[in-house]
């Protein structure tokens, strides 16, 4: 049963502690990065912790989720193992995907987390699949479909959208706006103000929150989810955040100002998200430590226990192209 | 036997699997463009949607990526998707989702989740659709790890292979000649299935080995009794799926004849008898050849429109018996 993060002492630290080790579990996989302990490249969502963590808040464990390159929150909001998701980063044959996925790939079937994905807008026709799924089968799960600003411009968003809302699928359609598709701006890349009124193109709502307040993502996502689960079909939320780090690896930041990173800095979801618990009395100060200490010993776990795991191995690497009838 | 002396098309052959296979498994459904009340573009659904329904038959907006995409999250969730691309050219709408999702997640997730589908899609020229409805694109699908490539020549492997590939836990594109879909053959009334990566030896031959896939097999047949009334014996070998392919019965008809004749309908250039001709170099068959491997293949050019033009883009039975002719007299 889906509780705000606002409405139980418990659940408040359920979101807390959810961004923290998100957090965490980027910081640490930054630093293996910048140290070269780590290979290849990750896009980071620091900043964008309170849109994944609110919108898994509001499904409930039998539902699922698609997600993006930027999916560590996803698949953390979810409820995917650390230890794996991070041995899967450091090429262990114990990741999620045995080392032949990496960051961008990471899913985990067990928890209805239906994979992150290396395409713009790739996971949203797919979103739409599995939800015709459930519908044809006569089962009330709800697919969480997220993607970022950028893919709202491709064609995949078009045609799978407008499936969905013929067919009345049980999705929700969350864009994590965080403003750039890459280097190109959403003000650039779109010539309406907001993506949530993209949806009455399709005939579904559209509804925009602050993506940085964790309580307010859940309220949204959760009338959408309720909405969907009740057979009256998708809506696109669009969730307003930011991302402080570069897109990859290999951004230096050249198209937006130190201003501007600065001032979403000030807006960070996390510790927002602290000040409202400890306004509303449902966390103390020693228990907002507590949950910060925990996810900092988690992320130190996973990657002590990742890094004692064994290399991925590649002597059975065609074993796995196609599946075995 | 009873059974198999019922002939039935190649179209009517695909919609008795569909069928069967709907019956025998509530998990399996076909999506695509006008293959409800329409009955499909070459009439392959057929009757489906009066059976089936709706839900199950589900006609599509014009969305081949959305579509192709939708199969795949719905594989992902368990059931068994059957998509219809009316023509195999816009599956070129589809790419991202057949290339970059279907075939890549069972590997990329570490096997973790599997995408049973079923892409069909005609392929093909001879029909006066230029040159945007008439490619053979199967060397691409071929190309891609983690895609099965199923081509049938024949109604009974229309049906039976259309059954494996359903069954199987993998992508696997079925590309239907349309120029077949109106032949007839012997087809079995059961749901019998045809093996996925099984070569077919149409003929054996003594003096040459005609490979040739999609409606080249029946091409290539009709030479061959030609052929015969000249003196020369071929053998004719159907690999009916490209991707796995069984190139053994290849290579020991090649050795056995000493001659490789390989038709395509496709351009030559990087087509896919290239592999098999490469098979045939990369194994003790190539020490038995008495004449070089020889290609017929497409011209490399589009597909034109003109009835005379477009039949001469494509080997015809008269180029499959002049080029084997050639061979012959090539190694005497």
């Amino acid at each position: 049963m889906p509780l705000s993060p606002i409405e139980t002492a418990a659940s408040a630290r359920h979101a807390l502690l959810t961004m923290w080790t998100t957090r965490r579990f980027e910081e640490a996989v930054d630093d293996l990065f910048a140290r070269g302990l780590m290979h290849g490249t990750m896009h980071l969502s620091i900043g964008q912790e309170a849109s994944a963590t609110g919108a898994c808040m509001a499904l409930r464990d039998d539902d699922a989720i698609t997600s993006t390159h930027r999916g560590h929150g996803h698949c953390i909001g979810k409820g995917a193992d650390l230890t794996r998701m991070m041995a899967e980063l450091l090429a262990k044959e114990t990741g999620y995907c045995r080392g032949r996925g990496g960051s961008m790939h990471i899913a985990d079937v067990a928890t209805g987390n239906l994979g992150a994905n290396g395409i713009v807008g790739g996971g949203i026709p797919i979103a739409a699949g599995a939800a015709l799924a459930y519908q044809l089968r006569g089962e009330d799960h709800v697919v969480a479909c997220f993607f970022g600003d950028g893919a709202t411009n491709e064609g995949a968003f078009h045609e799978a959208v407008n499936l969905a809302a013929i067919w009345k699928l049980p999705v929700v359609f969350i864009c994590e706006n965080n403003k750039y598709g890459m280097s190109f701006s959403t003000e650039k890349s779109m010539a309406v103000d907001t993506i949530a009124e993209r949806a009455s193109a399709y005939g579904i709502p559209g509804v925009g929150v602050d993506g940085n307040d964790v309580a307010a993502v859940y309220d949204v996502v959760h009338a959408a989810v309720e909405r969907a689960r009740a057979g009256d079909g998708p809506t696109l939320v669009e969730s307003l955040t930011y991302r402080h780090k570069g897109h990859s690896k290999s951004d230096k930041n050249l198209y937006r100002t130190r201003e501007e990173i600065s001032e979403w800095r000030d807006k960070d979801p996390i510790l927002q998200f602290e000040g409202v618990v400890r306004e509303r009395g449902l966390l103390s100060d020693e228990e907002i430590q507590a949950v910060r200490t925990e996810a900092m010993e988690s992320i130190r776990n996973a990657v002590r226990t990742a890094n004692a795991a064994p290399d991925a191995d590649p002597s059975d690497l065609l074993d796995a192209v196609f599946a075995q009838a | 036997m009873t059974e198999t002396a019922r002939e039935i098309t190649y179209s009517e052959a695909i919609r008795e699997a569909i069928g069967q296979a709907m019956e025998a498994d509530d998990s399996v459904f076909m999506l695509g463009e006008d293959i409800g009340v329409y009955g499909g573009a070459f009439g392959v659904s057929g009757d489906l949607y009066h059976r089936f329904g709706a839900d199950r038959i589900r006609d599509t907006p014009i969305s081949e990526l959305g579509i192709v995409g939708a199969a795949v999250g719905a594989a992902l969730a368990g059931m068994r998707p059957i998509v219809e691309i009316q023509f195999s050219d816009f599956t070129n709408q589809a790419m991202d989702q057949i290339v970059n999702q279907a075939a890549k997640i069972h590997f990329m997730l570490g096997g973790a989740a599997t995408v049973p589908m079923v892409l069909r899609a005609p392929l093909g020229s001879g029909t006066g659709a230029a040159a945007q409805h008439s490619q053979s694109l199967e060397a691409w699908f071929a190309h891609v790890p983690g895609l099965k490539v199923v081509m049938p020549a024949t109604a009974e492997d229309a049906k039976g292979l259309l059954l494996s590939a359903i069954d199987d836990p993998n992508p696997v594109i079925v590309l239907e000649h349309k120029l077949l879909y109106r032949t007839s053959g012997p087809v079995p009334e059961e749901a019998v299935r045809v093996p996925l990566g099984k070569t077919a030896v149409r003929r054996t031959g003594s003096d040459l080995t005609i490979v040739a896939t999609g409606v080249m097999v029946s091409r290539s047949l009709e030479a061959a009794e030609i052929l015969a009334d000249q003196g020369v014996d071929v053998s004719v070998l159907d690999p009916r799926t490209l991707t796995p392919l069984d190139d053994a019965p290849i290579l020991e008809d090649v050795a056995r004849t000493g001659r490789a004749l390989l038709v395509q309908e496709a351009p030559g250039h990087v087509g896919y008898t290239a592999e098999i001709a490469a098979r045939i170099t990369e194994s003790p068959t190539l020490y038995r050849l008495l004449a070089p491997i020889r290609r017929l293949s497409g011209l490399n050019a589009p597909i034109p429109y003109a009835p005379q033009l477009e039949t001469a883009s494509v080997p015809q039975v008269p180029d499959i018996v002049d080029a084997a002719l050639t061979l012959i007299k090539e190694s005497e």
